[in-house]
Parts: structure tokens; C-alpha cells; sequence
């Protein structure tokens, strides 16, 4: 996409700002007509039971290239004008920021569309695995069918680049 | 080779990665999971069940059918939950 936009990829323990990510993302640009934020955060409950805090741990090295692909990917698919993904690692208790995804577009359809494929795929084959602390004890958390199938959504029929133009 | 754990792997098989030098018909990624679950009670555990183990050939998702010649780096892990 380096022709289209910037392209930033980190794996991070901080916080991140939504808002100067977004603004780092715009700067200076007039083509740019959308952008979307996806934000995940930690839950302090799951099916009624509360969750003390969580710990992602990830593989370095694959998590950013396998993350990379799927940018590459969504540049491919939709007409991207810059895309930032921020994933962070390590502990993190209720309320904190865990995912940062920012597709921008010249039209809200691409920019949108873009943003969901990454964070299916995101959910479903970027390597990080979530710890939870319970009341009962420490458990990894087990992946959803739900989010296998919504990555496997993508695959076919292959989306367009230019039915939303 | 290197090989990587991550998850609920690396805690039971009670280590983060290892040097190993499987024997030659030790060919694919389903060959080496089951070579590994025969080298003790923890690999045993870890490689229970192999429909849940996923893996990683040079830091690129594989399947169990595919060859391990020439890895550098195979890593094992549950089905990722991150996002």
C-alpha cells in the first residue's frame, strides 16, 4: 500500500491514544474521506463471572508479519488510503485498550469493510493467546467458533475493490 | 531445529523452545507432533490432542500434512484468541 498510504504495524505493553493515532493517520492528507477506529477493550466479566484482569502473550516476529500479511491483503482488496494496527501485550485489567485498528478511505463502504476483515482475521489467525484470572484460578481462554467462522466469511466469495466506488 | 511453545503448550511441556534433531522419517508437521508426544508424560499432555494444536513453520501458519525440511523454526500453539 506504500503507494496508497502509510502502513503502521506494532505490538506494544503501553496504552495507546486513539485520538493521536488517528490524527498521525490524517495529517496533512486531502484524500482522504473516511477513517474507521476499531478499539478493543478488556471486559471485566464473561458469562457472569467476573475477570480480575487478562494476559496476552503473542510471538514475536509472527504477530507482526502475520498482521502484515492481512494488511496487505485488505490493501489489495479495498482502495486504502492508510491503515494503522495496534495490538498490545501483557497484563490488563478491565477497561484497558487491548487492539487498535484504523482503515482510512477516500468512501466510508472500504474504509469499514476494511476494518472488520482485519479484525476477524485479527481474532482468528494473528498469534496471541489471552490468560484470564478468575475466581476459580487462571484459564486460557478457548477461541470461539464464532470467530473462525467470521474470518472463513471472507474467503469466498471474494470481496471487490470496486463495487463501493 | 528450533522449536517454539506458546499458551497452554509451553506450560505443559514446561519449557518456552528447544533444540531438537528429529530422526529423518520424522517428515511432516503431523509426524514430528506425534514424535514429540513420545517423549515423555509433559510432551504427552501437551500433544493430547493434536486437532487443537496449531503450527507455525518460519513464523507462517502450516498444516499437519505439510514437510518440516529445511525449517528453521517450528513453533506450536492453541487456536490463537487475540483481537
Amino acid at each position: 500500500m506504500s503507494q496508497h498510504g502509510p502502513v503502521t504495524v506494532r505490538l506494544q505493553a503501553q496504552d495507546f491514544d486513539v485520538a493521536a493515532e488517528t490524527a498521525a493517520l490524517v495529517r496533512g492528507r486531502r484524500d482522504i474521506g473516511a477513517v474507521v477506529a476499531f478499539t478493543g477493550l478488556c471486559r471485566g466479566s464473561d458469562a457472569g463471572e467476573p475477570i480480575a484482569a487478562m494476559t496476552l502473550e503473542h510471538y514475536p516476529g509472527m504477530a507482526e508479519a502475520e498482521i502484515g500479511r492481512h494488511v496487505a491483503e485488505a490493501a489489495n482488496t479495498w482502495p486504502l488510503l492508510g491503515v494503522t494496527v495496534i495490538h498490545r501485550f501483557g497484563r490488563l485489567v478491565p477497561g484497558d485498550n487491548i487492539v487498535l485498528v484504523l482503515t482510512a478511505a477516500a468512501h466510508r463502504h472500504d474504509a469499514f469493510a476494511a476494518a472488520e476483515f482485519l479484525m476477524d482475521y485479527l481474532k482468528a489467525r494473528a498469534p496471541f493467546w489471552k490468560h484470564e484470572e478468575r475466581p476459580g484460578g487462571g484459564r486460557w481462554v478457548d477461541a470461539k467458533e464464532t470467530d473462525h467462522a467470521a474470518a472463513e466469511r471472507w474467503r469466498a466469495p471474494r470481496r471487490r475493490r470496486d463495487a463501493a466506488e | 531445529m528450533k522449536i517454539l511453545y506458546f499458551a497452554w503448550l509451553r506450560e505443559r511441556v514446561g519449557r518456552t523452545e528447544e533444540e531438537i534433531e528429529p530422526p529423518a522419517d520424522v517428515a511432516t508437521v503431523g509426524d514430528l507432533i506425534a514424535w514429540l508426544a513420545g517423549r515423555g508424560e509433559d510432551y504427552a499432555h501437551a500433544f493430547a490432542n493434536p486437532r487443537v494444536v496449531r503450527a507455525a513453520i518460519d513464523r507462517t501458519h502450516v498444516k499437519a500434512d505439510t514437510a518440516i525440511a529445511g525449517a528453521r523454526e517450528i513453533a506450536f500453539f492453541p487456536p490463537m484468541t487475540g483481537g
